[in-house]
């Protein structure tokens, strides 16, 4: 008998994730206020009728389905990106405030501009990200290269500010507060589906750029003066990977608000599996992501029920022991 | 953390002046320069103070301001300068001295020039403990202190022990922090979220630091608490001082290292507390107040009294510029944020890329 090699035990557990990823979009559509059977969910899919259970599953399961995985998937990979592009462990966008920067954008344009639907905020969310990331990344790198902890320093105090900001706004427009409290609070509740589509093409450029760059970021991880050596366009790979990681935290900070430590902690899990390999990294928190976040999602259905916890609160935490038990790690020590 | 001696600058230090003041057996040694600075300061928040009790929607002259103080005014000028805008001035500067001191506490303790009670936790903790006072048990005022107390405590409480590995690191310590902090504003979304709006947007407006609407009677029993707390960081500034030069240092000249520790977080923590549980978590006071202290006084460590001061001035200031300045009467919180988040990123730019 042969023993799996990398390559196989790679595919091999992108299986087992492709399987769990299914079994939880399920579970996703039959947990809620009542349990529906799976038969149901299948019949409410493909052979609807005008059930009350059918209404359910297609008008509010299905579309909150939907944007955990499309949401999961782009977090997760702007997650690895951002690691990658500043070689920090503890990069997250909730933490380097760069979703802060989505959403105060997006506070603004509903607060100040009276945009409300989510086309108009699409391009607010896309900026406000855009800024924030140059914003970080300049204030975060010190003489001697990027320092992890100044990095994420740089992103807490940019994110306490635009989030203070965003305070005031809300708080002299007691109707944009309470259109923005849930919203803040990162959740995937009672978003359409026609919010999904007009950011989906945004979705596909940014997963193409990320696996065009995955090459160059991996002779980058060792240090820009080896990677110049093997003839990797340092600047070209970054802007690249800059525009892909805007398109993902802008998206779907637009769809779901901020959700933080998704984008921290899928990448880790994704190189314990797969090695160094980004184009394997990228792969893996595709599908890890949306696992995480849908797993999170039906954990805040079920613990306060009849009430509900948004997601975003409850991968807060999940999240931030992870990045606790991280810092404490031997190896992370040094930081 | 910067110093105008040394072999940087190529300058001989030949010691500083200092000014003893002796009464019996009991001496005491101040620094000429802060000194000096401690007096500039105190000046320039007077006047601020004077400035502040003036303006409003009724606008009074310096003169009436001052008379007002001193019981020459009768009627509406007294009432309008002594019940409605003096407990604000003292609260902003009381407060102010509070955080000032509270931040560089944590700065000397953990060796960090960014510990700040926000960044950490301590200040979301605190707001987490009065959160859940105002929205599930719907308390009195001292309900509401216990619990912010509480809450910041509890915090520290676990940070330190999470950041514990023989001996608590500064980095180290303020990751951790973050993480939870994380935690307890996802916690206080929360809360918020699912209270109903007319005490959600209360709670939220107090959760960004506002001084409107402090009585005396808050001012007083806060005011209480931290000269207490005040006096008792004066008593620990010596050890902390030596402390500063390592802990192996501190303890051959006779100093109880952890004992000494603990005492300066648990004050400082305290500090904080007091603050939110009257007004509400005021960002960033404590974080800048100790590093322009050390700038104006160009002390080599961190000191406490100009730091008070400069706290002091900097929530006045604040507070003025959000009620009288912005185009609409904001929480002061709002504008140390953008005030205190803008310097923060100054200093990261600056100093964190010339240092680490």
């Amino acid at each position: 008998m042969r023993l799996p090699g990398p390559r196989r035990r790679r595919l091999a557990c992108l299986v087992v994730a492709l399987v769990v990823l299914l079994a939880l979009l399920m579970a996703s559509m039959m947990i809620g206020s009542t349990a529906i059977a799976p038969s149901v969910v299948w019949d409410a899919l493909f052979h609807p009728t005008a059930d009350i259970d059918h209404f359910a599953i297609r008008d509010y399961r299905m579309p909150r389905t939907i944007v955990g995985l499309v949401v999961g998937m782009a977090l997760g990979v702007a997650g690895a990106l951002i690691q990658a592009l500043t070689r920090n462990p503890l990069a997250d966008p909730g933490i380097l405030g760069v979703q802060a920067g989505a959403s105060f954008a997006v506070t603004v344009a509903v607060g100040v501009l009276g945009v409300r639907d989510i086309s108009g905020y699409l391009w607010f969310a896309l900026a406000g990200a855009l800024i924030v990331t140059l914003m970080v990344l300049t204030l975060g790198s010190t003489r001697r290269g990027s320092s992890p902890v100044v990095m994420v320093l740089a992103g807490v105090c940019v994110g306490a500010v635009l989030g203070g900001v965003r305070e005031v706004l809300q708080a002299t427009n007691p109707d944009a507060f309470d259109a923005m409290r849930s919203w803040n609070a990162g959740s995937i509740v009672g978003r359409s589906l026609d919010l999904v589509w007009p950011i989906l093409p945004f979705f596909a450029v940014a997963l193409v750029l990320a696996f065009a760059v995955s090459g160059p970021l991996n002779a980058m991880a060792l240090g820009d003066d080896l990677a110049v050596t093997q003839g990797v366009r340092v600047t070209r790979t970054r802007v690249l990977a800059i525009i892909a990681l805007t398109l993902f935290v802008g998206g779907a900070t637009a769809i779901a608000g901020p959700i933080g430590f998704v984008g921290l902690m899928v990448p880790h899990v994704a190189r314990w599996i797969a090695g160094q390999h980004q184009r394997w990294i990228f792969a893996y928190s595709l599908l890890l992501a949306p696992i995480l976040l849908l797993a999170s999602d039906i954990l805040g259905r079920i613990v306060m029920r009849p009430s509900e916890i948004p997601v975003g609160i409850v991968t807060a935490f999940v999240g931030a022991p992870v990045l606790i038990a991280m810092v404490l790690r031997k190896k992370a020590s040094g930081l | 953390m910067n110093t105008r001696t040394g072999p940087d600058t190529g300058e001989v230090d030949f010691g500083r002046r200092v000014l003893v003041l002796r009464h019996r057996r009991i001496a005491v040694r101040l620094d000429w320069r802060s000194v000096v600075v401690c007096a500039v300061l105190a000046l320039a928040a007077a006047g601020m103070a004077v400035l502040a009790l003036m303006t409003g929607s009724y606008q009074l002259s310096p003169g009436q301001a001052i008379s007002a103080l001193t019981g020459g005014e009768t009627g509406l000028v007294h009432d309008i300068v002594v019940e409605w805008r003096l407990p604000r001035v003292a609260a902003a500067l009381v407060f102010g001295a509070a955080l000032g001191v509270s931040g560089a506490l944590f700065q000397s303790t953990l060796r960090n020039p960014l510990a700040d009670p926000g960044i950490i936790g301590f200040t979301q903790g605190s707001y987490t403990g009065a959160l859940i006072v105002i929205l599930v048990v719907n308390g009195s005022y001292w309900q509401l202190v216990g619990g912010a107390l509480l809450g910041g405590m509890a915090t520290a409480v676990v940070v330190y022990v999470l950041a514990y590995r023989r001996g608590v690191q500064g980095f180290r310590l303020i990751v951790v922090g973050i993480g939870l902090a994380a935690v307890l504003d996802s916690l206080n979304t929360w809360l918020i979220l699912e209270a109903d709006l007319k005490v959600a947007m209360a709670a939220a407006a107090w959760g960004t630091g506002a001084l409107n609407g402090v009585s005396w009677n808050q001012v007083l029993i806060g005011g209480a608490c931290i000269a207490v707390l005040l006096l008792l960081a004066a008593m620990l500034s010596r050890p902390m001082r030596q402390l500063e030069l390592g802990d192996e240092a501190a303890a051959s000249q006779g100093v109880r290292v952890s004992t000494v520790r603990l005492g300066l977080i648990v004050v400082g923590v305290a500090l904080t507390a007091t603050v939110t549980a009257a007004s509400g978590p005021i960002a960033f006071i404590s974080l800048v107040s100790p590093h322009i202290a050390r700038r104006l006084a160009r002390t080599a460590g961190t000191t406490l009294a100009p730091a008070a001061f400069v706290g002091a001035l900097l929530a006045l200031a604040a507070d003025y510029i959000a009620q009288h300045v912005a185009p609409t009467p904001l929480p002061v919180g709002i504008i140390t944020v953008m005030l205190g988040g803008g310097y923060l990123g100054w200093l990261l730019f600056i100093e964190a890329r010339r240092r680490l």
